[in-house]
């Protein structure tokens, strides 16, 4: 008597399991093909069924982002993966408690956003992304040039970039021209007469100095960079802030903030300044687009002195400002990193693909308005910036020169200690809430930085 | 049949009625087993040891470890000793941590204690809706810290304030007052929030010590011809004091190792003015990655800590000995 189960019995050619067959399939299809196999066959890969994978993102600040990740992106990854994508949105301070929580236990969320240059800091538990990277890189012209710096460690692309975050300055129009300003200034030394005119008339600059991971750090290292400062010199080894460059920008810092700006700024985060400029306490403010499309959105309840629509008084500027020794900025890069504990690693890529693919990336890309930018150069070519509002369209180009800390030298974890510990930012705040002469708050920055590049 | 239960005085309530059952064997064997005092103490200190040993003993012992290693997030890393707690003591931003967190805790605790006080003695009278009053000043205390210190936060804020608003419409003030924006200023709203907060725990614990004086020594007082405040310095704070010093002590150790209302209120900010050692070690362990250097920051307040505990141990010793 023949007592073996079926599937006990050796297959042949003929006998192959249909579920079986679909697995094999479909797992060797997406090997070979990777995400272009599984949609060109219009079948989701055959992963265990009831197959999690779980992202955790920043709350977007356009609500309208997150509401079609969760919506409309994620269902349709779903079904285009065979599993079931979770994407947690949580803020944007939470992501590195989650983060080394979830290393240090070796569970949690199988992908995670990082910012900045985070793939340094968590190197050890980063998978090599460097296929997926490179494919999309190759498809859509190539990277930014702070991306790589960023997110590429020891050759390894182990974050998959994802966005990049513009900034500018949000301006009233009609408050500069009042002060004789009929376009926003071009200079720094502009932007000082301008400011302290307008802060006279009780409308001044609006700028955060506080211990703020956003609007803080995104002004100041610019600030110290235009001015020809640097945290090192290029080994990265050997401090070099304690320079001309660094102290005529602290000088500038120190009298802007006199004269010109709202002084409340060294305890704001990186919210206040947009409550500020749409409550009309503050002329102008540098910020992502969001300040405009809120305004835009939320039109009827968002109006000027003259009861207008505040947006329709908006207009964005350059930031940096011309007038030093050039304009560096540095805008908020943003990546997905594939953690190494997780499960699903594979399955992890093959969501990262789906993200990137031109017709999936494109409908969040849309919905975001210019507030955040692509990773890669050919999406300045995409209509959508023709069609947005005049205001949003300078977002266009804005990632082409912006820098990541730790200049001249690499960005490492190092600089990644001084970002974390607002050294730069507090460099500006103690000369600014006079706490220190511009030299001494130099000084003071010099020798911390020592602590931590020369140890 | 009866026989006395281990322990029992014999009485009444110390004779247990052996209750005729068949297979008697495995009770028996059981009741044995908790005739045997010193297993019977295991098994009843077994689950507190092990949860003492699980969430106290385990993270403090962890802790140490990582204080004396090169430990980052994914960097399991290696012993370097005590180069983590140099490296702190040579920080000019942990020192600044390191005065205002004696500065807080000693500030706050002082104006906790005596607003506390005065709060347990004005509840200790009899006034109509007594009940209600004590409710509601539990209010603060109830509250999650990070919503009140949210609301707190709005009240502070730099361009919206209410009380920058309802000083300057009622003429007091012509400019912003700088709440959050001025390091010594941010200092003293996170101590009168801390206040706020810790105030209610000290008024009620003593509210409880204050209830336990028997009234018949006031009165005797009174008739003696003492005086309110006399009452109160040779009645009540003799009697009063074992409860205080406890209630200190425990204020001490939670507001040294505050972290919620300054991480949601400052940062740590203005340029570090408001730092404590707890957000530092946040700051540095978490946000860095640098798990063995937040390790040290933070273990540098177990000394403090220890201190204060054995102080307070050797004073209730005495007290209890006099």
């Amino acid at each position: 008597m023949n007592t073996s189960k079926p599937e006990d019995t050796p297959l042949s050619h003929t006998q192959v399991a249909r579920r079986t067959f679909l697995k094999t399939a479909g797992v060797a299809a997406a090997a070979a093909t990777g995400i272009e196999g599984i949609l060109a066959a219009r079948r989701a890969p055959a992963f265990a069924q009831g197959t999690k994978l779980h992202i955790v993102r920043w709350n977007d600040f356009i609500p309208e982002a997150d509401a079609w990740l969760k919506k409309e992106g994620m269902p349709e990854a779903s079904k285009a993966l065979g599993a079931e994508v979770t994407l947690e949105t949580i803020g944007f301070n939470d992501l590195q408690p989650r983060i080394t929580a979830a290393v240090q236990s070796g569970a949690g969320a199988d992908i995670f956003m990082l910012y900045y240059n985070w793939p340094h800091l968590y190197a050890n538990s980063l998978v090599d992304v460097s296929d997926v990277a490179n494919a999309v890189a190759k498809e859509q012209g190539g990277f930014y040039g702070v991306f790589e710096p960023s997110m590429k460690v020891g050759g390894k692309w182990l974050g998959m970039p994802h966005s990049i975050v513009g900034n500018a300055i949000a301006y009233r129009k009609s408050w500069f021209k009042e002060v004789g300003f009929s376009e926003f200034p071009r200079t720094w030394d502009e932007l000082r007469k301008a400011t302290a005119a307008l802060k006279k008339k009780g409308k001044p600059y609006g700028q955060t100095l506080g211990h703020t991971f956003g609007d803080a750090p995104t002004w100041a290292y610019p600030l110290l960079w235009s001015f020809g400062g640097a945290e090192t010199d290029k080994s990265g080894k050997k401090v070099a802030v304690n320079s001309k460059g660094t102290v005529d920008s602290v000088k500038y810092m120190t009298a802007l903030w006199k004269e010109g700006s709202d002084e409340g700024g060294l305890a704001w985060d990186d919210s206040n300044n947009n409550r500020a400029f749409h409550a009309g306490d503050i002329s102008a403010t540098l910020n992502g687009a969001s300040i405009y499309i809120v305004a835009k959105r939320q039109k009827d309840k968002l109006k000027d002195e003259k009861g207008e629509p505040l947006y329709l008084d908006i207009d964005h500027a350059l930031f940096p400002l011309a007038g030093a020794v050039g304009q560096f900025p540095l805008y908020f890069s943003n990546g997905h990193g594939v953690m190494k504990y997780s499960k699903n690693q594979k399955l992890a890529k093959d969501l990262l693909r789906w993200i990137h693919k031109k017709e999936n990336f494109e409908k969040w890309f849309q919905v975001s308005e210019g507030y955040s930018v692509a990773p890669t150069t050919e999406w300045e070519k995409h209509a959508m910036w023709d069609k947005i509002d005049k205001p949003l369209q300078m977002f266009r180009t804005a990632a082409r020169k912006t820098r990541i800390f730790g200049y001249a030298g690499p960005s490492t974890a190092k600089s990644t200690e001084v970002y974390s510990k607002y050294i730069v930012v507090d460099m500006y705040a103690n000369a600014a809430s006079g706490k220190m002469k511009p030299e001494e708050a130099v000084k003071w920055a010099e020798g911390e930085l020592k602590k931590i590049y020369e140890a | 049949m009866t026989r006395p239960i281990a322990g029992g005085s014999g009485g009444a309530a110390g004779v247990e009625a052996a209750l005729p059952h068949p297979g008697t064997s495995r009770p028996a064997r059981v009741e044995r087993v908790l005739e045997n005092e010193r297993l019977l103490a295991t098994i009843l200190l077994a689950p507190t040891v092990l949860l003492l040993g699980v969430f106290i003993a385990y993270p403090f012992v962890m802790g140490v470890w990582l204080s004396l290693s090169s430990t980052s997030v994914g960097n399991p890393g290696e012993f370097v000793g005590f180069k983590n707690f140099v490296k702190a003591w040579d920080d000019s931003i942990f020192q600044m941590a390191f005065r205002n967190t004696f500065f807080y805790t000693f500030w706050a605790t002082i104006f906790k204690l005596v607003l506390g006080m005065w709060l347990a003695l004005l509840l200790n009278r009899h006034f109509r809706g007594k009940r209600i009053v004590r409710a509601a000043m539990l209010l603060p205390f109830i509250v999650p810290t990070v919503l009140s210190t949210f609301a707190w936060r709005w009240m502070f804020d730099p361009t919206f304030s209410v009380l920058n608003w309802m000083l300057f419409k009622g003429g007091f003030i012509v400019t912003k007052l700088p709440f959050l924006s001025d390091g010594a200023w941010a200092m003293w709203c996170a101590i009168v929030i801390n206040t706020w907060r810790g105030m209610p725990f000290f008024a009620i614990t003593l509210l409880a010590g204050l209830q336990t004086i028997n009234p018949d020594l006031h009165e005797a007082a009174s008739l003696d011809g003492a005086n309110g405040w006399k009452r109160f310095w040779h009645v009540t704070w003799p009697l009063l004091k074992p409860v205080t010093i406890v209630v200190v002590v425990f204020s001490i150790i939670q507001t040294f190792a505050d972290f919620q209302l300054i991480y949601v209120l400052t940062g740590g900010g203005p340029a570090n003015s408001t730092h404590l050692l707890a957000t530092y070690a946040y700051q540095l362990g978490v946000a860095t990655g640098l798990l063995g250097e937040g390790a040290a920051v933070s273990l540098f307040m177990f000394p403090v800590l220890f201190a204060v505990v054995w102080i307070q141990l050797r004073y209730l010793r005495r007290l209890e000995g006099a």
